[in-house]
């Protein structure tokens, strides 16, 4: 039984979350010492992957310098990104594996752990068959570690089930990417944002998520590019925008399908391109009909004006430009609000050209690497699909195995967690995730990891989720093992190893190859270096879409980063696709997908009339367990606060800081209310970054889109009331 | 050598507080940012303004220290003030038009933005202009923000009818040249 150690406040004692003030050696003393040596890599959070130089001296991290010549952010930097080295020497750090008794967590010797956790893996395999046991990994891996893993669940473990907290995040968009494009890639660089003359940020809070994008909106302002916002809240990238959409959550797709209608009726598609490029477009004009301005003002709170000019704008100029994040992909019909996108920017003829496209913002660090190559549970490396035979032959040969040893396509991480709570998965080996806080409806992800029979973490601090672990293994830092990672853009990059992992703990990828060694199946992870790793990953990613056969550690050094695909040592990259007008289907073309409105998964009724919609702050990264243990960025906004429209507030008899407790159908917490005028006064926005009793995802639901799996986090159902007090432990 | 100035433009800021934790790391100051980051009015706006030292031409914060602490470089860069002779009265706190100094307690001295003054001397851009994601502060030749920018810069202020003029210079939109703040300034009539 994965149950944590009773003890909460003796937990908090030893492991943290403890907020870090200073760099290692202090303000005044150790670190204002002359650095030894300036280490060129990237941030080790978002999507962004910006370039910073790490300040090292004595195998620690003590500050950092701007990277003024790397072209993405030129020195640019968001708080997290100058804060992130304050992880060095941090007083929680995981030193040694930990091994937990009934009287809580003891240190042991990588032996004992490595063995204890291969005896019960094995064990467990042997009772209940290969696919009880599960892997889940993470997007903030890099591609060397995901492919690694990847690799370590079907040939070592043999289990069907593995996948990684990108399902939170991407796969809405890489489903609808490559359903119409037939690859799951931005299809333009950033530099295209500025050149653009209209722009439309479709649920992206791009000043908190994606703060360097920021940036490259304004200098497309700057040269008289319009900007379309669409989102239920005023982000504060809406404080410039030429039209700002306040679309009702859960709505998106019938906005966009009211653009569509807009630019049909007005006969202002690109007739010659829908026709030279791309399938299906008369069936989704068909499906738009229904959709006038009024009809889709109805459904999304917009008004019938606003959806006609934001129509009309994009397809009348001529570079249009989308770009969308998780506001319109965390929802139940996810995939669809993408493709609705897409289906825009297809008709009118705004793809493949310079500023002009339709991109995916993405959300965590290695997002687009660390799902090309193999930890998602339908997906082979080099983006190849696990059903595909051909796929299954080409990489088994470079494994060394037969096809036939590969594992079919598995649960999705909400899947797994709920195949847990059901008692089919028994065990679980879990690296860079915390889904305590991640997974939507918390309290049924503590229930199903409580019922794991064995369970281990491979982590570097002990996140809300490793408490409950059986064993944990101590591993690295984003800045202690070399590797690549795709960014945003999909610009392969390469992450230099500053320092080598403190006290015992090891890199995450010996540490996965010493498991597999211990499974019995060290043959086939020989691999003493990253380096190893990623010579195996081009060829195995070799001929798929995502192609990294060109790729060198040497030259990202020397380019600055290698747009993928990139077939050949010669092959400069690719930074903008479909430039030839050919898309990745066999036929060449793009296709059309027709979507259908339909409601939210956790709809909103008389009893909970008021929509919940959750994200993130800029001073946070996703489950907190590295920025809640960095002093700076947790002060800069301590607690999640709910926002709160003054009008609903007035309703509800609710001031600014007053507490308020917000009930969904599955849970309520008690949160001090933000009454600000920058929302929806039918929506309430919760940040999701921490556990317990400030745990937004207490209140999330688990319906998934039925393609992508992604859980709907953007729209659920709440009521709220002003509660006497603050809650027991606030 | 070109010559970099320093523009703000608050319309760009998203208040991320990058600038202010990266102020934090500089090394005449390390731990304690100098420059801040406010909400106009949370409740009914998402916008923010940075604040830095404007480094005026005739330094409010100078003139009115009773013990000649705070020294203008040639350069025009107003430093902190000298730490053996700051007695820590907050005169310039309270004078300063821009809302700039702060008093230091636990360091019994008043500090405030120098520019970087130990990385734009060396060549180096100051830290929160290098950091901004939004370049609401920028450290850039004049002629690169002429050319780039849809706002101009104006460095001329009138506190009723006080002109201040500073290196720093303030964003604007283009028919702008001047930036008044009080509703004198907009008067037909003088006001005695």
């Amino acid at each position: 039984m994965a149950v944590p150690p009773n003890d909460e406040a003796r937990l908090i004692e030893r492991f943290g979350p403890h907020p870090q003030y200073e760099p290692p050696g202090g303000w005044q003393d150790e670190s204002r010492r002359p650095a030894e040596k300036l280490v060129k890599t990237h941030c080790c959070f978002c999507g962004q992957q910006c370039g910073i130089q790490l300040k090292v001296r004595d195998n620690q991290v003590i500050g950092f310098e701007p990277w003024e010549e790397f072209p993405f952010n030129r020195g640019m930097l968001c708080p997290k990104g100058v804060k992130r080295y304050m992880q060095s020497g941090h007083p929680d750090r995981l030193l040694a594996p930990l091994i937990r008794e009934s009287s809580g967590f003891r240190e042991a010797t990588w032996d004992e752990a490595l063995n204890r956790v291969a005896s019960r893996i094995r064990e467990i395999q042997e009772r209940h068959g290969p696919d009880a046991v599960a892997v889940y990994g993470g997007a903030s891996l890099t591609t060397e570690k995901a492919y690694l893993l990847g690799k370590f669940a079907r040939v070592a473990l043999g289990t069907r089930h593995i996948d990684y907290n990108g399902r939170l995040c991407m796969v809405s968009a890489g489903v609808a990417y490559k359903l119409a494009f037939g690859v799951d890639r931005s299809p333009n660089p950033w530099d295209d944002i500025p050149l653009a003359d209209v722009l439309v940020l479709a649920g992206s809070n791009v000043a908190d998520c994606s703060p360097i994008t920021t940036d490259y909106i304004w200098r497309c302002r700057d040269r008289g590019g319009k900007l379309i916002v669409i989102d239920p809240r005023m982000t504060p990238i809406t404080r410039n925008a030429d039209l700002y959409l306040p679309v009702r959550p859960g709505t998106d797709l019938a906005l966009f399908m009211g653009m569509l209608h807009v630019i049909l009726r007005d006969g202002l598609e690109k007739r010659a391109f829908i026709a030279e490029h791309t399938i299906g477009f008369d069936d989704v004009a068909a499906s738009v009909k229904p959709y006038d301005p009024a009809t889709a003002a109805r459904i999304t709170g917009v008004p019938p004006e606003s959806i006609e000019k934001a129509g009309r704008w994009f397809a009348t100029c001529e570079r249009g430009f989308a770009l969308h994040a998780r506001g319109i992909e965390h929802q139940s019909k996810g995939v669809e609000n993408v493709l609705a996108l897409i289906n825009i920017c297809l008709a009118t003829g705004n793809i493949g050209r310079e500023g002009a496209g339709c991109v995916m913002i993405t959300g965590q660090g290695n997002g687009q690497g660390g799902r090309e190559h193999g930890q998602k549970c339908d997906q082979l490396p080099g983006q190849r699909s696990i059903t595909d035979p051909e796929a299954r032959r080409y990489v088994a040969r470079v494994w060394g195995i037969p096809p036939e040893q590969i594992p079919q396509a598995g649960y999705s991480a909400v899947e797994i967690m709920e195949a847990i709570h059901r008692g089919e998965i028994k065990a679980l080996l879990s690296i860079c995730f915390n889904p305590l806080v991640s997974l939507p409806d918390a309290n049924f992800t503590a229930e199903a990891l409580k019922k794991l029979e064995f369970f281990s973490v491979i982590d570097f601090f002990m996140s809300e989720t490793a408490q409950y672990a059986d064993v944990i293994l101590a591993g690295s830092l984003q800045e202690e093992e070399e590797g690549v990672v795709a960014n945003v853009e999909g610009r392969v990059l390469h992450i230099q190893q500053a320092i080598t992992p403190p006290g015992e703990a090891r890199v995450d990828s010996q540490i996965i190859c010493e498991l597999a060694r211990r499974l019995g199946h060290g043959q086939h992870f020989p691999f003493q270096s990253p380096r190893e790793i990623f010579q195996e990953l081009r060829e195995a990613s070799r001929g798929g879409h995502a192609d990294y056969y060109g790729i060198t550690y040497e030259k990202i050094d020397r380019q600055m980063g290698v747009f993928w695909p990139c077939p050949s040592e010669d092959h400069p990259g690719t930074p903008r696709l479909f430039e030839d007008g050919q898309f990745f289907h066999s036929h060449g073309k793009a296709h059309f997908v027709v979507t259908e409105y339909r409601e939210a998964g956790d709809p909103v009724n008389e009893e909970y009339p008021v929509f919940l919609t959750t994200g993130r702050v800029v001073s946070q990264y996703l489950s907190g367990t590295q920025t809640r243990r960095i002093g700076a960025l947790v002060d800069q906004y301590p607690e999640p606060r709910v926002e709160i429209h003054p009008r609903l507030a007035d309703d509800r008899g609710i001031r600014d800081k007053d507490w308020v407790t917000v009930t969904t159908r599955r849970a309520e917490i008690t949160l001090q209310a933000m009454v600000v005028r920058t929302i929806r006064p039918d929506t309430v926005f919760i940040p999701y970054h921490w556990p317990g009793r400030k745990s937004a995802n207490k209140l999330t639901h688990r319906t998934l889109d039925p393609r992508s799996k992604i859980p709907e986090f953007k729209v659920s159902a709440c009521n709220l009331r002003k509660s006497e007090g603050p809650p027991e432990g606030a | 050598m070109t010559e970099y100035g320093f523009f703000i433009d608050p319309s760009r800021c998203i208040g991320c507080q990058s600038c202010v934790n990266a102020c934090a790391e500089c090394e005449t100051h390390r731990g304690y940012p100098m420059i801040h980051v406010d909400f106009i009015d949370r409740r009914n706006t998402i916008n923010t303004v940075p604040t830095v030292c404007m480094h005026c031409d005739k330094p409010t914060c100078a003139e009115v220290c009773p013990a000649d602490a705070i020294k203008k470089n040639e350069d025009g860069v107003v430093q902190s003030s000298l730490k053996p002779r700051c007695i820590g009265c907050s005169n310039c706190v309270l004078a300063c038009p821009f809302g700039v100094p702060k008093m230091m307690s636990e360091l019994e001295q008043m500090m405030k933005c120098d520019m970087c003054y130990d990385r734009t001397s060396s060549g180096k851009r100051p830290m929160c202009a290098t950091v901004c994601p939004s370049q609401a502060l920028a450290y850039v030749p004049m002629e690169q923000i002429l050319r780039e920018r849809r706002e101009k810069p104006a460095n001329l202020f009138f506190f009723g009818n006080e002109p201040v003029r500073t290196k720093v210079f303030m964003m604007v939109p283009p028919d702008v040249d001047a930036v008044s703040i009080d509703v004198l300034d907009y008067m037909w009539e003088p006001f005695p």
